[in-house]
């Protein structure tokens, strides 16, 4: 997942790379550092903001590193899932139980069914949805589709999937 | 100037479109050096023969008339195999499940080393490999742009055109009917049903649609483009094919709602062939409407490179048999 933090550092030499090891160390990966050394707080430490992607089961001991080593987390805005994507189901979507086709996605743990519209035009018609998911990454969002198009054979629905160039662009 | 002696065999819509645009375009081919004297027509049932080359405009006229081209009882097989001439303009209607009589006639015509330019999907599709290599042997050429894209040029602007680059993947739409069919379904909120009997009394649709709607046709020219500009050996067993038949108009307003179109797309990525209704964003190149097609390439040092055009139509189809004919006998 990415995480955004606000950290504060002493305004003694060494201190960002103090702050960035730990990062590296539970295997994060940095995406953005902002140092504002010219921003210094009234209690004379220096703002810093970072974004870096890690595995969320390593953010809790992460926090716990960088105050034991004197690095304050003054906050912190995680992001789980970066990928928005969006399918069309045509069937019997109602009647082969809607909610176990959103618990298998929601139950893999990387990704959410987020929205969903339906269109039931008459009795014994087939159905139309249109699904919102949301995923982890980009792996993550092709895998639940895949997931979905099992579920949807089994079910015999129609899924309707992004091109795939738009999937790629999505990267 | 060099004289080109050539059958026509198959004289359906695409066939008749050959002879309009010869006819149109005499002129022109004499000028760059090539005196085209068709020596043969042949339809499924007769066929009309002149060493000296056929009254094309009369010919024309008589199978307005008659429904038929000429009183001779000989098939194109046989044109193919007992008539002196160089060049066989293939445009019989396709068969997909073994080739047909298509199959039967470039193979015959390269046996006696002559030259193959086609509209005909199912040979290539089936069994490029075995044409290509018996065409090699024996030193014919075969070409081919109009079986893909009508007058796209698909498979001369990835081979040449874009010559250097290596073509990552590709995507597109390969059928005029389906696009209507979709574009349709949006426009009306109509069913697919009430669309197609529209598309059929335009003459859009065939009476028997399966081929088109199906996505079988798709999937024909998809093989074709994967052999030719991916070098796989790919027949049409090889794709996974989903039609447009069960896309309902709910679908096209849900999806409309969200900013995409359903499109019937075809796509060669990482080694798979694939046709299926797909959401394409309303901005994307690959988002035409009405009959259009429109064919899209990743290149490596190009990046993408998108055209699109009319896919079907006996003129336009006949636009790439005539560039065929050119590319082969210029110079």
């Amino acid at each position: 997942m990415r995480v955004s933090m606000d950290l504060e550092l002493q305004d003694i030499p060494g201190q960002l790379l103090l702050a960035l090891k730990p990062i590296s160390d539970f295997k994060g990966n940095l995406i953005s550092v902002v140092h504002h050394h010219e921003k210094k707080t009234p209690r004379g430490t220096i703002p810093v903001q970072v974004q870096f992607e890690i595995k969320s089961d390593h953010l809790e001991d992460l926090v716990a590193d960088l105050e034991e080593r004197g690095v304050r987390v003054v906050s912190m805005d995680e992001k789980r899932f970066l990928e928005h994507g969006a399918v069309i189901l045509i069937g019997h979507i109602v009647h082969t139980d809607i909610q176990d086709t959103i618990d298998q996605i929601d139950n893999t743990g990387y990704a959410e069914v987020v929205d969903l519209n339906l269109s039931m035009p008459k009795i014994n018609m087939p159905s139309s949805a249109s699904l919102k998911i949301d995923a982890v990454s980009k792996k993550e969002l092709q895998a639940v589709i895949d997931l979905l198009k099992y579920i949807a054979k089994e079910k015999d629905l129609l899924v309707i999937e992004p091109v795939e160039s738009q999937l790629r662009l999505m990267e | 100037m060099k004289t080109i002696r050539a059958s026509l065999i198959g004289f359906g819509a695409v066939g008749q479109g050959v002879v309009k645009v010869l006819l149109a375009k005499k002129d022109y081919l004499q000028s760059i050096g090539i005196d085209l004297r068709v020596v043969a027509i042949a339809d499924s049932r007769t066929a009309v023969i002149d060493s000296e080359g056929v009254d094309l405009a009369a010919v024309l006229a008589f199978k307005k008339e008659k429904g038929v081209v000429g009183s001779e009882k000989i098939t194109g097989t046989d044109i193919i195999k007992t008539i002196d001439h160089e060049l066989v303009i293939e445009t019989t209607p396709t068969n997909i499940d073994d080739g047909g009589v298509g199959l039967t006639n470039m193979l015959a015509a390269f046996e006696k080393g002559m030259d193959v330019v086609t509209s005909n999907k199912g040979p290539l599709a089936l069994k490029y490999g075995e044409l290509i290599e018996t065409a090699n042997k024996s030193g014919s050429k075969l070409k081919f742009e109009a079986t893909v894209g009508g007058a796209m040029p698909v498979i001369n602007l990835a081979c040449d055109t874009l010559a250097g680059n290596k073509i990552l993947s590709m995507e597109g739409i390969f059928n005029g009917t389906c696009n209507y069919i979709l574009s349709r379904m949006v426009e009306e909120h109509a069913s697919y049903e009430q669309m197609l009997a529209e598309a059929q009394e335009l003459g859009i649709a065939e009476a028997d649609p399966i081929y088109d709607v199906e996505g079988i046709d798709t999937a024909s020219k998809l093989v074709i483009v994967a052999n030719v500009i991916f070098g796989m050996n790919a027949s049409y067993r090889d794709v996974t094919v989903t039609g447009i038949t069960r896309v309902t108009p709910e679908a096209l307003l849900l999806a409309n709602r969200d900013g995409y179109a359903i499109k019937l797309i075809g796509e060669v990525n990482d080694g798979k062939i694939n046709v299926a209704p797909k959401l394409v964003p309303l901005d994307n190149p690959l988002a035409v409407g009405g009959t259009l097609n429109v064919f899209s390439v990743q290149t490596d040092i190009s990046g993408p490179i998108t055209i699109t055009g009319r896919g079907a139509g006996s003129i336009e189809t006949a636009s790439a048999i005539l560039s065929d004919i050119i590319s082969l006998y210029k110079n």
